[in-house]
């Protein structure tokens, strides 16, 4: 994946993020499309990218947000790393480790932001399992729909083209 | 070029990377002074994005129905709704003058206190992490806005502003977890702090166990924190659990649908230096 796609990429998930968010967190089964993001560009384009990507829209994310800027950015960057590295050592093309993929994000994800801010006496997480595994849950099958229909595109078109009958 | 050129330098860069957020982090946890420059520059541009983002999802749907299906109806409506949004401000004072005069509170205080200057704003874009409930707002600090103030919708209180660059503002809703205002039980008067869950609820704390709570009251802000002005509505109590003579857990369901606010009033009078708190 170039540069631009990857920025376009983050931009595209930030800009979701922040328009549908309020559609998107209900209660504790929210969804991080921007890590959703952040995952999708570290399978595609391996650990250097998945870091850089995750570095930077998680400083977004946590400008935006009332936290500490940089606990987002190190939990992204760290799980853009993670995911870029399992991608280039494992076969993650089908669906199943794909699925696995996105949960084990979300769950270093959370383990990363959420233990930073508890080892930081800034924050506390009564109950954090659920919520965590609702954004799980919910980060795989936005993942997952998202893989199928970047994956379709090419695909559709190329046949389109093939079915189409030439002009007399 | 791709970007996979760096993959043979991943490693150092990784630790780099993530020594440099430690870095951030570590500045911004031990120093604690104002706002960062990297938050207000980052804020600031990204808040453009969100206004550009709202402004074409905005074109798209106001083109719709404004040009296909109502017309001038549309244009109406939103006046009239911003009419009624401010009418129901006024109302919610009025009602809280009429209630400070029952407690046999003088005329000239109650004048000083339902004194409010305020200035409209149109949210532009929710909150970027679901692990924190804030929501940006279109005017900033060339409006006259700065940190603390008082953001509130005809249904009740919103949040406080937590940020702002100069043509945006970022608002800490009230159901953030490290939100919390303090609130006194219209019904029986009994005071408490109102603190954010972060799932959308809010819990009613410091009630004396002496105090009377009961389920559907409702929950005004106090004004004792220096923050959010008095007399607004909060949310009801929802649910109240008592153990060993005291309150152990009173939930108040907010009076704002923080999932579709769209206009909002920013409280501008700052409330005096001495009755802010440390």
């Amino acid at each position: 994946m170039k540069a631009a796609g990857v920025f376009v990429a983050i931009a595209l998930a930030l800009a979701l993020q922040t328009t549908l968010g309020n559609a998107l967190v209900a209660g504790t089964a929210a969804v991080d499309l921007v890590l959703v993001a952040v995952v999708y560009v570290a399978l595609t384009s391996g650990p250097g990218a998945g870091m850089l990507a995750g570095s930077l829209a998680g400083l977004i994310q946590d400008s935006l947000s009332s936290g500490v800027i940089g606990i987002g950015g190190l939990a992204k960057c760290i799980v853009g790393f993670l995911a870029g590295g399992i991608g280039q050592q494992f076969i993650v093309t089908a669906a199943l480790p794909r699925l696995v993929m996105f949960i084990g994000a979300t769950v270093a994800h959370a383990a990363v932001f959420m233990g930073l801010y508890v080892l930081l006496g800034l924050r506390t997480f009564p109950s954090p399992w659920s919520a965590v595994l609702g954004q799980a849950v919910g980060n795989s099958v936005v993942g997952m729909v998202a893989f199928g229909i970047i994956e379709s595109l090419p695909g559709a078109i190329e046949r389109r083209r093939a079915t189409r009958r030439p002009r007399r | 070029m791709s970007i996979l050129d760096i993959r043979q330098r991943t490693g150092y860069l990784f630790l780099a990377v993530t020594l440099a957020h430690v870095i951030l982090i570590s500045t911004q946890v031990t120093t604690q002074r104002g706002v960062p420059l990297l938050e207000e520059l980052v804020f600031g541009a990204f808040a453009e994005v969100q206004r550009v983002a709202t402004a074409v999802f905005g074109g798209i749907r106001n083109g719709y129905s404004e040009y296909v299906a109502l017309q001038d109806v549309r244009a109406d409506n939103e006046r009239l709704r911003t009419e009624l949004a401010q009418l129901r401000i006024r109302l919610q004072q009025e009602q809280e003058a009429a209630s400070q005069t029952r407690t046999l509170r003088g005329l000239l205080d109650l004048r000083q206190r339902v004194a409010l200057d305020t200035v409209a704003a149109s949210v532009i874009g929710g909150g970027a992490s679901p692990d924190f409930r804030t929501i940006t707002i279109d005017i900033g600090t060339r409006a006259g806005l700065a940190n603390d103030m008082a953001v509130v919708a005809p249904e009740g209180v919103v949040g406080r502003v937590i940020g702002a660059s100069a043509l945006a503002a970022k608002v800490q809703l009230l159901i953030d977890r490290n939100a919390a205002a303090g609130v006194v039980d219209e019904r029986s008067r009994a005071q408490g702090i109102i603190v954010g869950m972060g799932t959308g609820e809010l819990q009613l704390t410091y009630v004396s166990g002496t105090a009377d709570v009961k389920t559907g009251d409702t929950v005004v802000t106090s004004g004792i924190d220096g923050l959010y002005p008095k007399g607004f509505v909060v949310g009801q109590v929802e649910s109240v659990q008592r153990s060993a003579g005291e309150y152990s857990l009173v939930r108040v369901r907010p009076s704002v649908d923080f999932s579709s606010l769209e206009n909002v009033l920013v409280v501008t009078t700052l409330p005096a230096k001495g009755d802010r708190p440390e």
